[in-house]
C-alpha cells in the first residue's frame, strides 16, 4: 500500500483511517475494503448478467435466434436475478457505505456486519444463480406463483437481501455515529441525504420481499398449499417495482454528486433538492400497480391512485430533480468562466470525461426515454395496449440500464482513484466507454419500445410461432426492430465489457494515486476561474440559466406530445367495457 | 456543494429561485392533469377495463366454457371448435398450457361479454394485431365486455410466461361484418 494507514479517534472509537489527499477527509479502511468488495461483486456479476444479455437479445433477433428455447428461458431468468437484483443492489450497498462513512468523515459502523451481509448476499446470489443454471427454476426472476422454481431458488434471494437489509442499517448506523460524535457540521450532505431516501425505501421493500418470498419458499418445500396468484403479485412488485425508486433515489444522488466533484456545482436550492427526494419516500404508494394494470380482482379506484403514486407527486419530484441538476451544473459552468451564449456552459464541459458523459447521458436517457415511457406506461387504460409487450423491457432498459447502471459506471470512475487510488489506465479507450454503452443502452430501449408496439411480447422465444397450432404473422417491422435491437445489444455488450475491463485493469494495474496525482486521476475538468455571480446560492437574484430552461421546455415537449399520441392510439382501439 | 454539509446551516430559510419554482407549479398541475385523465376516460372514454371478476374454480370455468362451446360450435379448424355465439351473449374462452380455447367467431359492432380464466398457470390473452393485452389468472373469471371495431382475423398470443410450450400458445378470433 501506498498510503500508509493511522490510527486515530474517528466516530469515537479508535479505527484505522488514511487520510484522502483531495479532500482532507478522513477514509476509515475497513469501510474502504467494504466498498471495494461491494464493487467488485457487483461488477463482476453486471458482466456475467451481461452476457446473459447479450443472448437473450441475440435469440429474439429472429435471423440469428441462437438459443434454443429452454436455454433462452433459462437465460432470461439468469439476466434479471444478475442484473436488476444482484448487480445493482451490491453497487447500492457500496453508495451507501460511501456516502455515510467516507463522505461524513466517520468510521462505519459495525465493519463485522458489514461482512457478514456480504458474505449472506454472495452466498445467495451464488446459490440463486446455481439452481437457475441447474435448469429446473426457469420462473423469470418474477417467479410468478403457481410456477414454481426449486427452493433453493427462493431461499438464494431471500439471504441476498437479508443481506442487503443489514447493509441499510449499518449505513443508518454510521448516520448515528457519525451525527452523535459531531464529525460533521450541520446538516448531512444532499448526496448522503439521497442515500437515506434510498436506505428507508430499501428497508421497507426488503421487508416486503421477505412477506412474499418467505412463503413461497415453504410453498416449494411443501408446507404451504396454495399461494393467491393476485396478492403474490401485489407483494411482490412492492419490492420489485418500489426498490426501482431506490435505484432512483440513488442515482440522482451520483447525479449531484459528480458534478460536485468535477465542476465544483451546488444545488441551486438545497430545500427543493431535499423535497423532491422526501417526495420518493412519501409518495412511493405500492407501486405494484405499475405491473397489476390489466389483472382481474382490482379494482380501477386502486389501480389510478397507485399507479399515478399518489396525483404523480413521485414523479413530480423526478421532475424537480431534471430542472434542478442541469441547473446545478449550467450555474457552475457559467462560474467557471462559460458564460457565453445560451449553452456554451454544455458544449464545455468535460465531455471527455468518462464521469461526467456517463453522468450526463444517464440523466438525459433516463428522462427522455424511460421518464416519459414510464408514465405512458403506467396510465392506467394506456397500459391495455402495452402490458407484457416489449415495450415494458423496453421501457425499464432506458430507466435501469440507461440510467441507473450508467450512472454507476460514471461514479465508478470517480471511485478508482478516490477508493481504490488507482489511476484509470487507458484513458483514451475510457473516454469512449459510456457512449458505446450509452448509445447501445438507448437502442435496446428504444427497439424494444418499438416492437412492444407492434404488440411483440416479452418473455417469448419465437415470434413465428412456427411450432404452434395456430400461427400469427407479426409485421417485417416487428423483425427489423428486432434485428436492430440485437444490433444495439452487441453495442451495449462491447461498451459494457469495456467497462469492466477498463476498470478491472484500473483496479489490478493501474499507477498508484497520492497527493501528486489525484486530481489527475479524476479526469478531465475545464478551467475553473470562480467567479463571484455563483457564490452565493439559494438567492433568487444571483442567477440565470436560459440554457437549462430551454432543455426543460425540451422535455417537457416531448413528454406532453408523446403523452397525448398514445392517448390517441388508444382511443382508435376496440371499445372495451 | 452537494458532497459536503449545507453552507448555510439554515438552507431551509433561503428562497427558492424563481424559474425553478415556475417549473415546480409547472409540473405539478401537470400531474394533476394527468390524473385527471385517467380518470375523465372512465367516464367519458371507450377503452376502460371491466372490474366485473368473480372467484371460480378451474373445473367449473372449464364446465361452463364446454357447454358454450357445445352450443355455439359452427364448424371446426385446425381440429379446435369455432363458437359463433349470437351477439350480446356471454363469451367464454379459456387458457390453458399451451391453447387458448376455443376459437371465436364474432361479429362487428356488437358487443359481447366476455369471459376470461385460466385452467393452470397465469396467461396474458394478447390480442394481435389490435393489441389488447389482459392478464389471466387461475381461480378468477374476469368478465370483459368488447366490441370489435374491426373484421378480420385475429390472433390471441400468449403474453405471460408459461413454461415451456408458451411460445405455442395461440388461439384465434375472427370477426366478421
Ligand atoms: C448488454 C446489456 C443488456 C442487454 C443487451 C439486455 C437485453 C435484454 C433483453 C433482450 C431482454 C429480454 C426481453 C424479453 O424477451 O422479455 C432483457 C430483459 C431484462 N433485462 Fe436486460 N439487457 C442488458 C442489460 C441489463 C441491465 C444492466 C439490467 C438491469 C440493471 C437489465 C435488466 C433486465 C431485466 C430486469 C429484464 C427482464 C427479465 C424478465 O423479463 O424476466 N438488463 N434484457
Ligand atoms: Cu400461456
Amino acid at each position: 500500500m501506498s498510503v500508509t494507514a493511522e490510527t486515530g479517534i474517528i466516530g469515537g472509537i479508535a479505527a484505522k483511517f488514511r487520510t484522502c489527499p483531495a479532500t482532507g477527509l478522513k477514509v476509515d479502511l475497513a469501510a474502504e475494503r467494504l466498498i471495494k468488495a461491494n464493487a467488485v461483486a457487483a461488477i463482476v456479476f453486471l458482466a456475467i448478467g451481461g452476457v446473459f444479455g447479450l443472448l437473450v437479445a441475440l435469440t429474439r433477433w429472429q435471423a440469428v435466434h441462437l438459443l434454443p428455447s429452454d436455454l433462452f428461458y433459462l437465460v432470461l431468468t439468469a439476466h434479471g436475478l444478475d442484473v436488476l437484483l444482484v448487480w445493482i443492489i451490491f453497487f447500492e450497498i457500496a453508495v451507501l457505505y460511501f456516502a455515510s462513512a467516507i463522505l461524513l468523515n466517520c468510521r462505519l459502523a459495525t465493519p463485522r456486519i458489514a461482512w457478514v451481509a456480504f458474505g449472506l448476499m454472495m452466498v445467495g446470489a451464488l446459490l440463486a444463480n446455481i439452481t437457475v443454471l441447474q435448469g429446473e427454476a426457469s420462473v423469470m426472476f418474477t417467479s410468478y406463483v403457481p410456477l414454481k422454481a426449486p427452493p433453493n431458488f427462493y431461499l438464494g434471494i431471500i439471504l441476498f437481501a437479508v443481506g442487503a437489509l443489514l447493509g441499510c442499517f449499518i449505513f443508518l448506523g454510521t448516520l448515528v455515529i457519525a451525527k452523535e460524535e459531531k464529525t460533521y457540521e450541520g446538516s448531512i450532505p444532499l448526496v448522503t441525504f439521497g442515500a437515506l431516501t434510498a436506505c428507508i425505501i430499501a428497508v421497507f421493500t426488503i421487508a416486503s420481499g421477505a412477506i412474499i418470498l418467505i412463503p413461497t419458499w415453504l410453498w416449494s418445500l411443501g408446507y404451504i398449499s396454495h399461494i393467491d396468484t393476485v396478492m403474490y403479485k401485489l407483494v411482490w412488485w412492492a419490492m420489485g417495482h418500489s426498490s426501482q425508486q431506490i435505484n432512483m433515489a440513488a442515482q440522482v444522488a451520483i447525479w449531484y454528486a459528480i458534478p460536485a466533484i468535477l465542476l465544483g456545482a451546488k444545488p441551486l436550492s438545497e430545500k427543493v433538492s431535499r423535497s423532491a427526494f422526501l417526495m420518493y419516500i412519501l409518495f412511493l404508494q405500492l407501486a405494484s400497480a405499475h405491473h397489476m394494470l390489466v389483472e382481474p380482482g382490482i379494482s380501477s379506484e386502486w389501480k389510478v391512485f397507485n399507479t399515478s403514486y399518489a396525483i404523480y407527486l413521485a414523479v413530480l419530484g423526478s421532475m424537480i430533480h431534471g430542472m434542478s441538476i442541469p441547473g446545478a451544473i449550467e450555474a457552475a459552468q457559467r462560474g467557471n468562466g462559460f458564460t457565453n451564449g445560451v449553452f456554451e456552459w454544455l458544449r464545455r464541459a468535460p465531455w471527455n470525461n468518462p464521469a461526467f458523459a456517463g453522468m450526463f447521458l444517464s440523466l438525459v436517457l433516463f428522462g427522455f426515454l424511460g421518464g416519459i415511457s414510464g408514465v405512458v406506461l403506467g396510465t392506467e387504460q394506456i397500459n391495455i395496449m402495452l402490458h407484457n409487450t416489449l415495450y415494458v423491457p423496453g421501457h425499464f432498459h432506458a430507466t435501469v440500464v440507461a440510467g441507473t447502471t450508467l450512472a454507476f459506471m460514471a461514479i465508478t470512475y470517480l471511485l478508482v482513484p478516490l477508493i481504490f487510488q488507482r489511476e484509470i489506465i487507458w484513458p483514451k479507450l475510457a473516454k469512449w466507454q459510456p457512449y458505446l454503452f450509452g448509445l447501445g443502452a438507448a437502442g435496446i430501449s428504444l427497439f424494444m419500445m418499438g416492437a412492444g408496439t407492434l404488440g411483440v411480447s416479452r418473455r417469448h422465444w419465437d415470434i413465428t410461432f412456427s411450432d404452434a397450432t395456430l400461427s400469427f404473422d407479426y409485421p417485417p417491422a416487428a423483425f427489423l426492430m428486432l434485428g436492430l435491437n440485437g444490433m444495439s445489444a452487441i453495442l451495449a455488450a462491447i461498451g459494457g465489457g469495456l467497462f469492466v475491463v477498463i476498470i478491472v485493469a484500473s483496479v489490478l494495474f493501474g499507477k498508484k494515486v497520492d497527493a501528486s496525482n489525484i486530481v489527475a486521476a479524476l479526469g478531465p475538468t475545464p478551467q475553473k476561474q470562480m467567479s463571484d455571480a455563483v457564490k452565493s446560492y439559494g438567492n433568487a437574484g444571483t442567477f440565470h440559466l436560459p440554457g437549462t430552461y430551454i432543455l426543460v421546455a425540451i422535455f417537457f415537449t416531448a413528454f406532453v406530445l408523446y403523452y397525448f399520441v398514445n392517448w390517441k392510439y388508444l382511443s382508435e382501439l376496440w371499445q372495451l367495457g | 456543494m452537494a458532497l459536503t454539509s449545507p453552507e448555510s446551516k439554515i438552507w431551509w430559510n433561503l428562497p427558492i429561485g424563481r424559474a425553478e419554482l415556475v417549473w415546480i407549479v409547472i409540473a405539478f398541475f401537470w400531474g394533476v392533469f394527468m390524473f385527471g385523465m385517467m380518470v375523465w376516460w372512465h367516464l367519458e372514454g371507450n377503452q376502460n377495463l371491466s372490474n366485473e371478476v368473480y372467484r371460480i374454480s378451474p373445473a367449473k370455468f372449464e364446465e361452463r366454457t364446454e357447454a358454450f362451446t357445445e352450443k355455439y360450435t359452427v364448424r371446426e379448424e385446425a381440429g379446435m371448435p369455432v363458437a359463433k355465439p349470437e351477439p350480446g351473449a356471454e363469451v367464454y374462452m379459456l387458457s390453458r398450457l399451451w391453447e387458448w380455447w376455443p376459437i371465436l367467431e364474432l361479429k362487428k359492432g356488437q358487443t359481447y361479454r366476455l369471459h376470461l380464466s385460466s385452467l393452470d398457470w397465469q396467461h396474458g390473452f394478447s390480442l394481435q394485431p389490435v393489441n389488447i393485452n389482459i392478464q389471466v389468472h387461475p381461480g378468477l373469471e374476469h368478465v370483459v365486455t368488447l366490441t370489435p371495431t374491426q373484421s378480420g382475423e385475429f390472433s390471441v398470443v400468449c403474453n405471460e410466461f408459461c413454461g415451456e410450450g408458451h411460445h405455442t400458445m395461440v388461439g384465434r378470433i375472427h370477426v366478421v361484418d
